[in-house]
């Protein structure tokens, strides 16, 4: 055996999968992930631990994995992480985890992503639930979201007792992870739905159709309705335009309302009753992971993508696995290439994006080096649909209606990293409503935090 | 899931609901609107709120019959669910948060087109209820589809007028407007336009010539309702804003009604359109940007 290369795992093949919505990786089987598992080298000191915004003991369940010992592996990352088969898919783990193993340094990390997804998989295929419903404590805490922080913290604060209601401004729980990330690299049936039932197995309540700062507000929810304690967990839903001539053109679309009518109204299905543009010639502008997904279902509705982004290739923010199954699929990447005007015909409908070149100049605050317009560069790029994905900004609709909670100048809501509480006292936040738009283990990290803050924060309430 | 404690048809093609929603009925105000999704698989479409009673905790929706959404949510009937019902959404409407003293100095005239008949009246009441009478145009294409008639006369001082002449005055709502200010000695401080967005393009022409400031109420095609799709955007003066979070009123002399009217043709397809000429026949009478009736 090699133990300088993972083993690899088994995929769709790309020209097929470019002409469907079906997961693109199948993961490992059993004897792929023991296989795996024996290239850990269960370090004393594991780097990868640290590398993990929960913390999970990665070598001691890799090592369970190792020895066939599924369920147990389970139980170990199941007690750090509430949504180990989501991150196992879409975590960058290449920064996180992967990144610090020790068998990276000469050859392959161990696929610790991989494992985690292959053990969360097992686990629910053999129908293993983690955590019992507590017995109640009778105390009222609302969680505002149903994405992966505030899932994470219901889930917590459930198994500490507490009588926990989740709020979601749509009608399906999920938040990101449904609206947002594709059925091709996150299956919504078989593995989003599957986590929100084991969390109302613990006796969470989810009340959809419900908007915070619009159909109620959290003053009214702790003064009229008994929530002794509230976390925001309502994520960074607004999306940004570059402000360009043309923008408001037909077919310019946001990637939120691109993906979100895809994967949250179903639109790829012909079926369904919500439309979407399925473009011959679509530009998608921005390179993080949002780009890529609004990229690759454009493919798979049946277009000539092209991802438009202005710095070079080792900028680009996405995952590399995302960047590396785009390029698998055929979608093409023009690099150093930044968007001036959308141009449209006559009936106002989009025909082409003009774009400068760029090059690298000096590293901005960002730390990135910045791209700079190279003068008399301008050209055409001929397309019928445009995606704007360019990232998201936190919504006021919260913070503006709820007395005393202070927001920075991104109208980020300002929490105490270490707790996660406001300036609000019972209120407490996390996820991509406080930092912007960042993942979803940041988020989950941020959850979790929060949950054992409220913890004690209601058991000292109740001792005064 | 939420009750139909009352539906019932008000025109050909146009019905409307109670619907048992108490947190929407609770913090409502007029203006606002609600998006609803009649079944599991349905399209979130967004209605403006047409009354609420927060005893009760229900919330009225009038709507028109205009594609396949809108065509399955008016086949419930009293005592079924609707399966989403999610609001308010939107500001509401800048009357209620206006001084009712300063609102009692002004005179006020709404023109309502067709179905923009239903958000008007929340508005005229809320204005009734603190003690002051608007004057208030219906108008529609013909006499079977003026709605609300009995309710709106009976918070407002009403004019109705329809194109053929079949009730009321006769002609566009433009030409009673135009009347009631240079023939019949009306003064007007503030015009409020809800309907086709043709018709609020040609009321705001109208109104900038009278100097009469004029609130609109737009209506584009979004998703979430919440501000996230961006698929509501719209120019307003130089600034692109969002109907959903912005709105959905503005001001009606600086949205560029041109564009807003080629954005909500984005959808339309020709199946759409057949669609829509079976299933809407003759209450629609332009407005959708597509159908030619507006020209």
């Amino acid at each position: 055996m090699d133990v300088l290369h993972k083993i690899p795992v088994r995929e769709q093949e790309p020209a097929v999968r470019a002409a469907n919505f079906e997961e693109v990786c199948y993961g490992y089987n059993e004897e792929e992930a023991m296989a795996e598992a024996a290239r850990c080298l269960n370090c004393k000191n594991a780097k990868c631990i640290s590398g993990c915004p929960v913390a999970i003991n990665i070598p001691a369940f890799i090592q369970e994995v190792k020895e066939g010992n599924f369920e147990k592996a389970y139980e170990i990352l199941a007690s750090a992480s509430a949504l180990p088969a989501v991150c196992g898919r879409v975590c960058p783990q290449e920064s996180q985890c992967e990144g610090k193993c020790i068998r990276g340094i000469k050859g392959d990390p161990v696929a610790i992503g991989k494992l985690e997804r292959f053990v969360a998989d097992w686990a629910r295929e053999h129908g293993i639930v983690y955590g019992k419903r507590a017995e109640s404590n009778g105390i009222k805490v609302a969680v505002i979201g149903s994405g992966p922080a505030g899932l994470t913290c219901a889930g917590d604060l459930a198994k500490y007792g507490y009588d926990v209601t989740v709020f979601e401004a749509l009608h399906e729980a999920g938040g990101v992870l449904v609206y947002g990330i594709p059925e091709f690299r996150l299956p919504k049936d078989t593995v989003v739905k599957k986590e929100i039932e084991n969390l109302k197995a613990l006796g969470v309540k989810i009340e959809t159709d419900v908007v915070i700062g619009m159909s109620t507000t959290i003053d009214e929810l702790m003064e009229e309705e008994g929530f002794k304690a509230v976390f925001i967990g309502s994520g960074a839903g607004l999306p940004k335009f570059m402000g360009i001539p043309g923008e408001q053109a037909l077919g310019v679309f946001s990637a939120n309302e691109y993906l979100t009518r895809s994967n949250l109204m179903k639109a790829f299905d012909e079926n369904s009753s919500t439309p979407i543009m399925r473009g011959k010639k679509v530009a998608v502008v921005g390179g993080g992971n949002v780009a890529m997904d609004a990229a690759r279902t454009a493919l798979r509705l049946g277009a000539e993508v092209h991802i438009v982004y202005r710095r070079s290739e080792a900028e680009l923010p996405a995952r590399v696995e995302e960047v590396h199954h785009a390029k698998e699929e055929g979608i093409i990447f023009d690099l150093l290439t930044n968007p001036v005007e959308i141009t449209a015909d006559e009936k106002g409908w989009v025909n082409g994006i003009k774009c400068v070149r760029m090059e690298l100049g000096e590293p901005d605050a960002s730390g990135r080096r910045r791209p700079v317009v190279i003068e008399g560069s301008e050209f055409m790029i001929e397309v019928d649909t445009v995606i704007m994905a360019l990232g998201t900004s936190p919504n006021p609709l919260i913070s503006s209606t709820t007395k005393g909670l202070d927001i920075n100048k991104y109208k980020c809501i300002i929490a105490d990293e270490a707790t996660g509480a406001t300036t609000k006292p019972g209120v407490f936040a996390g996820g991509d409503a406080v930092t912007g738009a960042a993942t979803v283990i940041l988020a989950m990290g941020a959850g979790k935090t929060a949950a054992k803050s409220i913890d004690e924060y209601l058991k000292a309430s109740s001792a005064n | 899931m939420f009750k139909i404690l009352n539906a019932k048809t008000l025109a050909e093609n146009i019905f409307l609901m109670d619907v048992e929603a108490p947190r929407v009925a609770k913090s409502c105000l007029p203006g606002q609107f609600v998006i609803v999704r009649s079944h599991e698989d349905g399209e979130r479409i967004p209605l403006t709120i047409c009354d609420y009673d927060r005893e009760k905790g229900s919330v009225t929706i009038v709507v028109q019959i205009v594609g396949a959404g809108s065509y399955r949510l008016s086949t419930l009937k009293t005592g079924d669910y609707i399966q989403d019902f999610v609001g308010p959404l939107g500001k509401p409407s800048e009357l209620t948060n206006t001084p009712i003293e300063e609102l009692k100095k002004k005179k006020i005239v709404f023109v309502a087109g067709g179905l923009g008949t239903a958000p008007v009246y929340p508005q005229a009441k809320w204005l009734y209820e603190h003690g002051i009478t608007a004057d208030v145009i219906i108008g529609a294409k013909t006499k079977e589809l003026v709605i609300l008639e009995k309710e709106m006369g009976s918070v407002s001082n009403l004019i109705i007028t329809t194109d053929d002449g079949s009730y009321g005055r006769s002609g566009m709502v433009t030409v009673a407007l135009k009347s009631l200010v240079e023939e019949e000695g009306k003064h007007y401080d503030l015009c409020i336009s809800i309907g086709p967005m043709i018709m609020m393009k040609f009321v705001c022409l109208l109104t900038k010539e009278l100097g009469i400031p004029t609130i609109v109420s737009m209506n584009p095609v979004m998703v979430d309702g919440t501000g996230m799709c961006g698929g509501c955007r719209l120019v307003v003066g130089d600034e692109v804003k969002f109907a959903c979070v912005d709105g959905p009123e503005f001001d009606g002399h600086k949205v560029d009604f041109d564009q807003a009217m080629k954005r909500a043709a984005m959808y339309r397809t020709k199946e759409g359109r057949d669609f829509l000429k079976i299933k809407e026949g003759d209450s629609h009478h332009g407005g959708c940007g597509q159908c030619g009736g507006d020209k």
